[in-house]
């Protein structure tokens, strides 16, 4: 029976082509293993064989995408290969984004197995973790040892079709993909299981891993607010008729800021609700009631506050990850800040 | 978001109806609302009352502002 055709990729430094000096080193390859092929070799075993090694520097690769990928599955074509393994990359930014994009590119070009490994900070794994199995590797090539045996092992598996399994068991960082099975137990009576562990102060297995969420330190209080400017923000999904800024209705990936510049109140002739999280209604009909600017006109007239900023910040709230939540944050307490603004009320429905 | 401009410096009052989902994410000053479609008002009311109900709401809003907090606080009435 012929051995399954491994191609392997490698970056500069791995290759033994040099370092950082080296990294503009366009894509090259070579018949056989080198450097870090043979522990790859060896892991496989004696039924696979690595055919060909194909490099590229890390820079090139990084500010050509394009071409490194065409040039690269050229290269690869004639050896036609049944198995790609890139890097592992462990802790190396570029070339873990290397690896991945190689990777799902021939995986995507020939219809075969691709793999890579990588430590779990490298940007490489939130970029191709739903497209691609990454092994878990350690931060540095001294990791090296470890992590052959698991991109060989999964490698194996992926050739001869067997079951893949979790994350933890076959080593590979978790790709956020849901995978619907039957339990023998019910879940109310699992639950009551982890309940009583609890309880008991035993140890118990989460079967879903909370977020974690960081704590600001509260900022200091407003000591005169007849001083202050007031700015508005809101999660509400309130935005101009025709929401010209084209914001979701649900999931933003972006948000809006909006001028109310001699406006009393909120006029629903003006502004629209497209949040896709509850009933808008009431605020199509009052927008007011999700941005208050009627009172806090008032207020401003009155003096109450200082200054009312003549625009407010909208995003929708449903479905936003929390990611791109704290990139708005970010981005709008930037501007309010360029802007004089020194207290702000959010508002959320 | 309102964690992430409160870390500018700038204090920032959560007015927000699902209190639960603004404490977990760790907001620091919590001002809870009237209902998710109508946070601000109630429309119920009338648009007299329901305004009153607004301003009623905001100004605890500002005087949660004015609030020293040592740790996350919802300003209950």
């Amino acid at each position: 029976m012929s051995k399954i055709k491994v191609v392997h990729y490698l970056n500069q430094f791995f290759a033994q082509i040099g370092g950082e000096e080296m990294a503009d080193i366009e894509p090259e390859i070579r018949e056989g293993l080198i450097g870090p092929g043979l522990a790859l070799q060896q892991a496989l075993g004696a039924d696979y064989e690595i055919v060909a090694t194909v490099i590229c520097g890390d820079n090139y690769f990084g500010s050509n995408l394009e071409e490194a990928q065409s040039r690269i599955l050229e290269l690869i074509k004639p050896y036609s290969p049944q198995l790609f393994i890139a890097g592992p990359a462990f802790n190396a930014g570029r070339y873990g984004v290397a690896c991945g994009t190689i990777a799902a590119a021939v995986e995507k070009e020939f219809g075969i197995p691709a793999l890579t490994g990588m430590y779990v900070e490298n940007p490489g794994v939130e970029m191709f973790k739903k497209d691609l199995y990454i092994i878990e590797t350690a931060n540095s090539a001294a990791g090296m040892r470890k992590a052959m045996p698991k991109i060989a092992n999964l490698a194996q598996k992926l050739i001869k079709g067997d079951e893949i399994l979790p994350p933890a068991v076959d080593g590979y960082h978790e790709r956020g993909i849901r995978v619907n099975y039957f339990h023998d137990q019910r879940g109310s009576a699992r639950a009551v299981d982890m309940l009583l562990q609890k309880v008991k102060g035993e140890e118990y297995q989460t079967e879903y891993p909370m977020p974690y969420f960081d704590r600001v330190p509260p900022a200091t209080p407003i000591a005169d607010m007849s001083k202050a400017k007031v700015a508005i923000v809101s999660s509400g999904g309130i935005v101009p008729v025709g929401n010209p800024d084209r914001i979701e209705s649900s999931s933003a990936t972006k948000f809006g800021k909006y001028d109310v510049t001699g406006m009393d109140r909120m006029s629903k002739d003006d502004f629209i609700s497209i949040h896709g999280g509850y009933d808008t209604a009431y605020i199509l009909e009052d927008p007011n009631l999700a941005i208050p600017l009627d009172v806090l006109r008032e207020m401003e007239k009155e003096g109450r506050i200082g200054e009312l900023a003549n625009y407010f910040y909208s995003t929708t709230g449903t479905g936003t990850s929390v990611g791109n939540a704290e990139v708005f944050g970010t981005e709008i307490g930037k501007q309010l800040l360029a802007d004089g603004v020194t207290a702000v009320i959010l508002t959320s429905t | 978001m309102v964690k992430e401009i409160e870390r500018y410096g700038l204090p920032v009052v959560h007015m927000c109806t699902i209190v639960p989902i603004s404490l977990t994410i760790g907001a620091n000053r919590i001002l809870p609302t009237v209902a998710i479609p109508y946070p601000l008002g109630d429309p119920h009311l009338g648009e007299e009352k329901s305004k009153n109900l607004r301003r009623h709401l905001v100004e605890r809003g500002l005087d949660a502002l004015q609030t020293e907090v040592s740790g996350q606080t919802v300003f209950e009435e």
